[in-house]
């Protein structure tokens, strides 16, 4: 009886260490996840009537929005724009920056500024770049005897353009992600492979690559996440448009939720936003983990 | 086999600087094929650096590094015809065991069969045949210590580096690997350079010797004339366990004492200024009023198989080394003797002296430098300890 009550104790004292992290995570992360479902099942109450059951009748309604299909098909583009490239460059610049060069210090300081500025700030910058007459890329163009694009009014060219900012902001920061790995890659590994007359080539797929899985395993989970998540610099740069051409998931569940006033709509949509993110990161786990190595 | 001289490496003044610091100081010696070749030092010597350079993973400063006939001082390391075992053995992490003994002969474009074939043969070789599947991770020490073994013995180099490679195992294990890779380098007639610190294993498993310090060469020669005819007093003190001890002399009636000591001329006048050294096996205790050096026992250390005991003589310390138990409390009083040929003298530099040689003073007993460390210590006097 005595052993008993004291297993008990003892389960009871980590249950209260764990209750500030339970309470935290419940009250802002699964009561909001539940109060979305259950919102998305009814039609917003207008004038102080109480919100109407509807069942699934948003989803419906989801189906044959083709402005929501239209968002959702620039986001995949958006994404499929955004990852391979942003993971390529930050793993260039991190193999880089890890090699001895003359003030690398430097080097990955200047890399790693886009990370610092918050999103606001990098897309009021961009702005000036992009800016029609004034801007920075139709100055250079022009000073080439070509004529200037309009970055972010051309339906055709706007998505890019916000493509190309957002690469540009997140590479620095899975840079940071790259460079550490590849800090913790002891040398003797090349050394060893380098008295075996492996090529560098050889050697970055052989090893280094092999190495750095768990790191693009991370870094792509979050830039699936980010390429969903961070929509401020459409606040900036088009405000979604020209059209819907740059309208992204998350800026069109803001659109709903707080111009159009439509709550329930928004929690609709945010809930399949969820269930394929936690689809694809499912996917992406259950693949790619069984292939990489953890140290 | 008609002519190995493909294996023979020569390093001709070769020295390495950083800066402002020399890490090598043109040294030069030739390892003939099939030797084992221990570069043996304190840390910071300059050995590993010089292993380095002979592996290409370093530029030499200055000199001149060949490999047979061939010049390889600017040569990559793969295009040297070498192999390299590492002190953290450098396997890697996400290859199973047959894909990290392999992964050289990938390199080489070696085709599928003949790498498994091969494989097959290194296994065995190693006793690995079990473990092929596995990850370094799963491994014990000893086993990836095998891994490593393998992986430069299937390259078929001719000549294998290793890096201290048994400084991550325990004492146990290190004595075993220790027998284990100087058969196998007998077996397959590999020229090994072997860099340690561990003063056991050079003896053990060197055919000779090449003791550094400070970035160049002190001494170089077998581990018996390394044990039998120190050439300095820092090579007297790195060999042998415990190390050799050295007593400093001084002038006293025109002959030199040790320190502190006035009763007992050990050597010449002309040594006194310098170092006198015995090895702690060949010291002989004796009994108070029997003649030699005067001593008091401070301390008794029990190993088991010997004692060793911690004598004040003057005001020098000195160990001796008897076999088995001895009933010699702190404060026992007795003498010391040694044969002259046991004692070493040194110069005020450190440098051997043999323009001299120490007096005899009566012993009865007692080994002659020369004949091996077998006969580790005579015993003549046990037992009858007065105050």
């Amino acid at each position: 009886m005595v052993i008993y009550n004291a297993h008990r104790r003892m389960q009871l004292y980590g249950a209260m260490l764990l209750l500030p992290a339970a309470v935290l995570l419940a009250t802002f992360a699964y009561l909001p996840t539940v109060a979305t479902l259950i919102n998305s099942l009814f039609l917003p109450g207008f004038r102080g009537e109480p919100a109407e059951f509807v069942g699934l009748e948003n989803y419906q309604l989801l189906i044959e929005d083709t402005t929501f299909w239209r968002v959702a098909r620039n986001n995949l583009i958006y994404a499929l724009g955004t990852i391979p490239t942003s993971i390529a460059i930050a793993l260039g610049m991190a193999l880089f920056v890890n090699a001895r060069l003359p003030g690398r210090g430097f080097v990955r300081m200047a890399y790693f500024t886009p990370t610092i500025l918050p999103m606001i700030a990098a897309a009021n910058i961009w702005m000036f770049f992009y800016a029609p007459q004034i801007g920075l890329f139709n100055k250079l163009l022009g000073a080439l005897g070509l004529s200037g694009v309009n970055w972010l009014g051309d339906p055709s060219v706007a998505l890019t353009s916000v493509i190309v900012m957002t690469v540009w902001k997140e590479a620095g920061f899975f840079m940071i992600f790259y460079l550490a790995a590849l800090q913790s890659i002891p040398p003797e590994l090349k050394e060893a492979s380098d008295l075996e007359g492996t090529s560098r080539w050889s050697f970055f797929w052989r090893v280094t690559f092999p190495l750095l899985m768990p790191t693009t395993l991370f870094v792509l989970i979050n830039a699936l996440i980010n390429a969903v998540r961070v929509v401020d610099h459409l606040f900036i740069l088009t405000k979604g448009g020209p059209n819907n051409a740059t309208n992204l998931l998350l800026y069109y569940v803001y659109e709903n939720a707080f111009s159009f006033f439509d709550r329930t709509y928004a929690a609709t949509i945010t809930v399949v936003i969820l269930l394929v993110l936690a689809v694809v990161a499912t996917v992406k786990f259950a693949i790619l983990d069984r292939r990489t190595h953890y140290q | 086999m008609t002519n190995n001289n493909h294996q023979r490496i020569r390093l001709e003044a070769v020295s390495k600087r950083w800066d402002d610091t020399t890490a090598v100081d043109a040294i030069s010696f030739d390892v003939t094929p099939g030797q084992f070749v221990i570069l043996l030092g304190p840390s910071g010597c300059g050995k590993s650096t010089t292993l380095r350079m002979i592996a290409g993973l370093e530029q030499a400063s200055e000199g001149r590094i060949a490999i047979g006939e061939r010049d390889v001082t600017f040569l990559p390391p793969g295009d040297r015809g070498l192999s390299m075992v590492f002190q953290s053995y450098a396997l890697f992490p996400h290859l199973n065991v047959a894909d990290n003994i392999v992964f050289g002969l990938r390199s080489r474009k070696v085709p599928k069969a003949e790498r498994r074939e091969r494989l097959a043969r290194v296994a065995q070789l190693v006793d690995l045949e079990a473990y092929l599947d596995r990850k370094p991770a799963q491994l014990s020490g000893g086993q990836r210590q095998r891994v490593a073994l393998a992986r430069s013995i299937i390259s078929e180099h001719p000549i294998c580096l290793m890096d201290e490679p048994l400084s991550n195992l325990d004492a146990r294990l290190r004595g075993e690997m220790r027998r284990e890779i100087k058969s196998l380098q007998a077996r397959l007639g590999m020229t090994v350079i072997y860099v340690t610190h561990d003063q056991v294993e050079a003896m053990s498993m060197g055919d000779r010797v090449i003791l550094m310090q400070n970035g160049r060469i002190v001494q170089d020669g077998s581990p018996a004339e390394l044990y039998n005819r120190p050439a300095s007093a820092f090579a007297a003190s790195f060999i042998g366990s415990p190390a050799m001890n050295l007593v400093q002399l001084s002038a006293n009636d025109g002959a030199a004492v040790i320190d502190g000591d006035s009763e007992v001329a050990v050597a010449p006048a002309a040594a006194a200024g310098g170092q006198l050294g015995i090895r702690p096996e060949d010291i002989e205790v004796l009994s108070g009023d029997a003649s030699g050096v005067p001593a008091e026992v401070i301390d008794e250390e029990y190993l088991g198989a010997d004692t060793i005991l911690q004598l004040g003589v003057g005001s020098q310390r000195l160990r001796a080394r008897l076999p088995g138990k001895q009933p010699m409390p702190p404060g026992t009083r007795c003498r010391l003797a040694w044969a002259p040929s046991a004692a070493h003298l040194f110069d005020a530099d450190g440098l051997r002296r043999d323009d001299l040689t120490a007096l005899a003073f009566s012993v009865t007993t007692g080994r002659k430098a020369g004949e091996g460390g077998a006969a580790a210590s005579s015993s003549s006097m046990v037992g009858n300890t007065h105050p």
